[in-house]
């Protein structure tokens, strides 16, 4: 169908859009490479010599790496399962009916709005503060020990924060794309005598399939880069506990303001990150024909 | 003919040049921290607004924030701010590169008499002779204690320095979770600045010191496992939970609030604790020296907030009438009487230290003084060391290496790990980033 | 077609529902009592501060006096609604070309879009600086717009081309054979049946770029700082600063929470990316 003329039209107009993101991409990346090879402190004054791959060394050879590497996995793996089985479950349940739906339903999805400097700091001092936030005074009046939860559970407590913004984006996908199930399926299994429970295994899951790809590939996105949200509680302790890959960069190239290896580190990132971008292409792929 | 041409056009430049210092209003952007000394000078800075005609941008940002923001606009020369809150580690050696604009004319202006000013405080803001910013305060650290919760333990006050194994014994009689009450508050909150404050004067006084003669590290010496062992044992005895979580600022909150018995931190706390308008404990404070052990050395930190001026600022001149005017004796005098003297700032002028009107109300003025001029960032440690400073290390290198010992120590505390492998871990950081320095070949 | 529930279920459904809805929304709605209570209130027991304490407005003026919402208010808006602008401005095209004039390579350099989203942002912020710094760009809003145009264009694009795949080519073919050249067709044809879904990517952007907290806390200083900004000077201030911190939470988050609330329908239609066929 396409001609040869909107065919040359399709790219003049393709073109901004690439040309933009590709600078956006390019040029921090050279910029970021270069730099990765010179011996280069923002604190020290004088010349910049090259450093060979001295700064990629010192990076992976870092303690914090391995440790940044293996957080970075279980904050967006833990993420991703509490938000898509936790969204799966409250999107059955906003299906169905009931009084006030519109009223639930913002209360569900409000905590999406909420910016992630301001999440984390309420979740920090109003609930997670041993002392005056409400978890610890509801432990202490019941008699119990109050949780001292970026001290003993620093990893679980940042999976909670960001869970809390994030149900809410995959309830919303996944209620659209329950809504859009063919009710009279759901009816027909259910005169044939399916269980509730095999209902939901042969006829919804299948169905919500590519909705739970779509809410795992963006939340990924964001995942990845995950950083506010411990910048503003436990700064990556205690010790290394909560340090993810994007932090340990944070560190070295605006803490100790080391941009040489600060860069290495973006480069290793970047890398890894397209890594995954790859194995969800795949993914996708198989469930997205786009 | 000739002669008048050039009279007329001295005339007109003259007129130009008094327009362009008189009449052109400047706007001016100070970054700062979110402390109540800086919010009280917030208050009182449209007087010099209106004064002088020029107006203020104030960037408010919290201490992590600040201070990565500042290094980083003042390093790459973005010039982002006109003024900068900057402290006691950075002015020597961001004034060393010459990132600073040199405040050297100060001394002359009489009205402004620069030599009011401790001398011991200057030093600390200068480098290679010359001045590179001008106090707001400084401090020392030393112990709050609340003499209500003492006379009902029936524990005698100290009246010399006692040992940390002494104190470690009075905040466990202090002790009373139940009743809301902990035995003691300390900084547990990661970062050079935060636990390692006080964590670095604690291990001084244990005898440790954070590097030889050589730059050899000696983070796994004898001295600093017995520290961070005493730390965390009297962290799990007698302080509050979540103590990972609470650096000065949510101690102070927790002390004002009538949570701890004992506290050793900033002087510079002390007007604020002491006021009775901001805190519940005004009346049942008083404080002593900060505990020693093996050696008094090197027992109470120093440090300073100080203004200073970008190098990359191009509106220095308005910028050097803003410092003058927030540290002069009239400012100091203003806060006095609008704010009450308690709230006065400490540690910066002999003259405001000797002011009737703050030593009545103030009456630990006089042992701030004494506690401030104790200090010796020249001689900090019971064994030599190669650098200056009491909590921290001045050089470029000490932020990365502080932060990462000051994580590693709050991971101690937390149970995460044993003190012997957060100490084995931060020396093994410390070796590495020497290394790469350059100072260990 | 749809079953007749019984009063019984749909009370059911409605508690389990509304106590999931107050869990969620529970966080919000505390700081909202927080936001009006003094500080020596604010950190009471959970009882105390709700029924043991008065009321006051107290905090927000304190916050005010501080540090001018006004101002970071407006540059929130200005840069959320700039860089949503200008990004639908580079999007619709690229979409458009997508979803119409496929190519063996659309999806691939679709994914490619995505991927440049995977980019650690602190990795590159000293280059970004330096660049913003000599191209006079720092403390802009200028600036931060087209770098939030940026960072959320990939997601933009993806919206946009999932609506259009929906669009019948059909009915294009016909505007075409009508004689609609390329701008009529996009004007007139595409972009009103593709409303409800731009109406969502609008939302959404908006929503992405006014909680933005890395860019815009780092590339300005006073003239161009948005809400995010404004809100770290409340983080740990020394003293008691609960009832301070909700009440500039509030301030902060209103307007978007406001502006989302009216628009659920909207933004819940158009938010499929493409999973719903």
């Amino acid at each position: 169908m396409a001609t040869k003329a909107s065919r040359s039209a399709a790219r003049l107009m393709i073109s901004p859009a690439v040309l933009l993101l590709l600078g956006w991409m390019l040029v921090p990346l050279c910029l970021t490479l270069y730099f990765s090879f010179l011996r280069y402190n923002l604190l020290q004054i004088g010349a910049t010599p090259f450093a060979g791959w001295e700064n990629y060394y010192w990076f992976v050879t870092d303690p914090s790496f391995k440790a940044a590497i293996q957080n970075t996995l279980v904050l967006v793996g833990g993420v991703l399962a509490i938000t898509t089985i936790g969204g799966l479950f409250a999107a059955i349940l906003l299906d169905r009916p009931m009084f006030g739906t519109g009223i639930i339903r913002i209360m569900v999805i409000a905590p999406f709005f909420v910016m992630p400097t301001v999440s984390a700091l309420v979740w920090k001092n109003m609930f997670m503060n041993p002392v005056n936030g409400i978890f610890g005074r509801i432990a202490t009046s019941l008699g119990f020990q109050p949780v001292d939860f970026f001290g003993q559970i620093p990893l679980a407590s940042i999976i909670i924060i960001v869970s809390w913004t994030w149900l809410p984006f995959a309830t919303l996908i996944l209620l659209t794309a329950l809504q859009s199930l063919d009710q009279e399926q759901l009816e027909a299994a259910e005169m044939d005598g399916a269980g509730w429970w095999s209902r939901f295994w042969f006829i919804m899951l299948p169905h919500l399939a590519r909705a739970i790809t779509v809410v795992i590939l963006i939340q990924t996105i964001f995942l990845l880069s995950i950083f506010a949200e411990i910048l503003v509680t436990t700064n990556g302790g205690p010790g290394t506990a909560t340090t993810n890959l994007t932090y340990l960069i944070y560190v070295s190239s605006l803490l100790q303001f080391d941009v040489g290896m600060g860069s290495a580190g973006g480069v290793i990132a970047i890398i890894l990150a397209n890594i995954v971008a790859i194995f969800l292409m795949r993914m996708i792929g198989k469930n997205l024909d786009a | 003919m000739p002669t008048k041409h050039t009279l007329l056009s001295t005339a007109v430049g003259f007129g130009i040049a008094a327009l362009a210092s008189t009449a052109v209003a400047e706007e001016i952007t100070i970054a700062t921290v979110n402390n109540a000394d800086m919010i009280v000078m917030q208050k009182l800075a449209p007087q010099w607004e209106e004064a002088t005609g020029n107006s203020i941008n104030w960037v408010v940002l919290e201490e992590n924030v600040l201070r990565q923001r500042t290094t980083q606009d003042i390093a790459t020369g973005g010039g982002s701010f006109d003024i900068m809150f900057i402290g006691a580690y950075e002015t020597p050696i961001w004034g060393a590169n010459g990132w600073l604009t040199s405040l050297n004319d100060f001394g002359d202006d009489p009205d402004y008499d620069l030599e009011d000013i401790f001398q011991l405080v200057r030093n600390g803001l200068s480098a290679d002779g010359n001045l590179y910013a001008v106090p707001l305060y400084s401090e020392t650290s030393f112990t709050f204690y609340r003499t209500d919760l003492f006379e009902k333990a029936g524990i005698e006050p100290p009246t010399e320095q006692i040992t940390y194994t002494e104190f470690a014994e009075m905040a466990a009689k202090l002790h009373d979770p139940d009743n809301g009450v902990f035995g003691t508050c300390q900084r547990g909150k990661a970062g050079w600045g935060e636990n390692m404050a006080f964590v670095g004067t604690m291990a001084n006084a244990f005898g440790a010191r954070w590097f030889d003669m050589d730059w050899n590290p000696q983070l796994d010496s004898p001295e600093w496992n017995a520290a961070i062992t005493y730390y965390v044992d009297l962290m799990n005895n007698s302080g509050p939970p979540g103590a990972t979580a609470n650096g000065h600022n949510e101690n102070r909150a927790l002390f004002k609030d009538g949570k701890c018995a004992t506290w050793v931190d900033a002087t510079s706390a002390a007007n604020d604790v002491r006021n009775p308008a901001t805190s519940n404990v005004a009346d049942v404070t008083d404080f002593f020296q900060a505990p020693k052990q093996e050696t008094d050395k090197g027992t109470g930190w120093f440090w300073s907030w100080a203004l200073a001026i970008p190098a990359s600022s191009q509106k220095a001149d308005v910028a050097k009438d803003f410092l003058k005017w927030a540290t002069s004796k009239e400012y100091f005098q203003m806060v006095g009487d609008t704010e009450g003297w308690v709230a006065v700032p400490s540690g910066t002028r002999a003259s405001i230290h000797e002011d009737p009107r703050l030593l009545e109300a103030a009456p630990f003025a006089e042992t701030i003084k004494t506690a401030i001029f104790s200090v010796d960032p020249a001689d900090p440690t019971r064994d030599p060391v190669p650098y200056t400073g009491v909590q921290f290390v001045a050089i470029p290198e000490f932020q990365g290496i502080g932060n990462y010992v000051g994580q590693q120590v709050a991971a101690a505390l937390a149970g995460q790990m044993t003190v012997e492998q957060a100490l084995a871990n931060s020396q093994q950081f410390a070796v590495r980033e020497m290394t790469k320095a350059g100072y260990i070949k | 077609m749809a079953r007749a529930v019984s009063n019984r279920t749909k009370v059911a459904n409605t508690a389990i529902a509304g106590a999931l809805g107050f869990l969620m929304f529970f966080p919000i709605l505390w700081i909202l009592f927080l936001a009006f209570k003094t500080e020596e209130d604010a950190i009471r027991a959970p009882l105390e501060v709700l029924f043991g304490s008065g009321w006051t407005m107290e905090s927000f003026a304190t916050v005010q006096a501080r540090s001018d919402y006004f101002k970071h208010f407006s540059n929130s808006v200005i840069i959320s609604l700039g860089s949503t602008f200008l990004g639908l401005l580079v999007a619709i095209p690229a979409a458009w070309s997508m979803a119409f004039v496929p190519s063996k390579h659309t999806r691939n350099v679709l994914m490619w879009m995505l991927s440049t989203k995977m980019l650690p942002p602190v990795g590159v912020l000293v280059p970004i600086y330096l660049i913003f710094r000599d191209l006079e760009l720092l403390d802009t809003r200028f600036g931060l717009t087209i770098v939030l145009m940026l960072i959320n264009l990939p997601i933009i694009i993806w919206m946009l081309y999932t609506y259009f795949k929906e669009i019948p080519g059909e009915i294009l073919e016909a505007a075409r054979m009508d004689g609609a050249t390329l701008r009529a067709e996009i004007l007139y044809v595409l972009t009103p049946m593709a409303i409800p879904g731009m109406a969502s990517t609008v939302l959404l952007n908006i929503i992405l770029a006014w909680n933005e907290a890395f860019w815009t806390i780092n590339l300005t200083a006073s003239n161009a700082a948005p809400l995010t900004q404004f809100i770290t000077s409340y983080s740990s201030p020394e003293g008691l600063f609960y009832a301070k911190l909700s009440a500039a939470s509030v301030m902060a988050i209103a307007p978007i929470l406001i502006m989302g609330w009216f628009s659920q329908k909207q933004l819940v239609r158009g938010l499929t990316f493409g999973a719903v066929k």
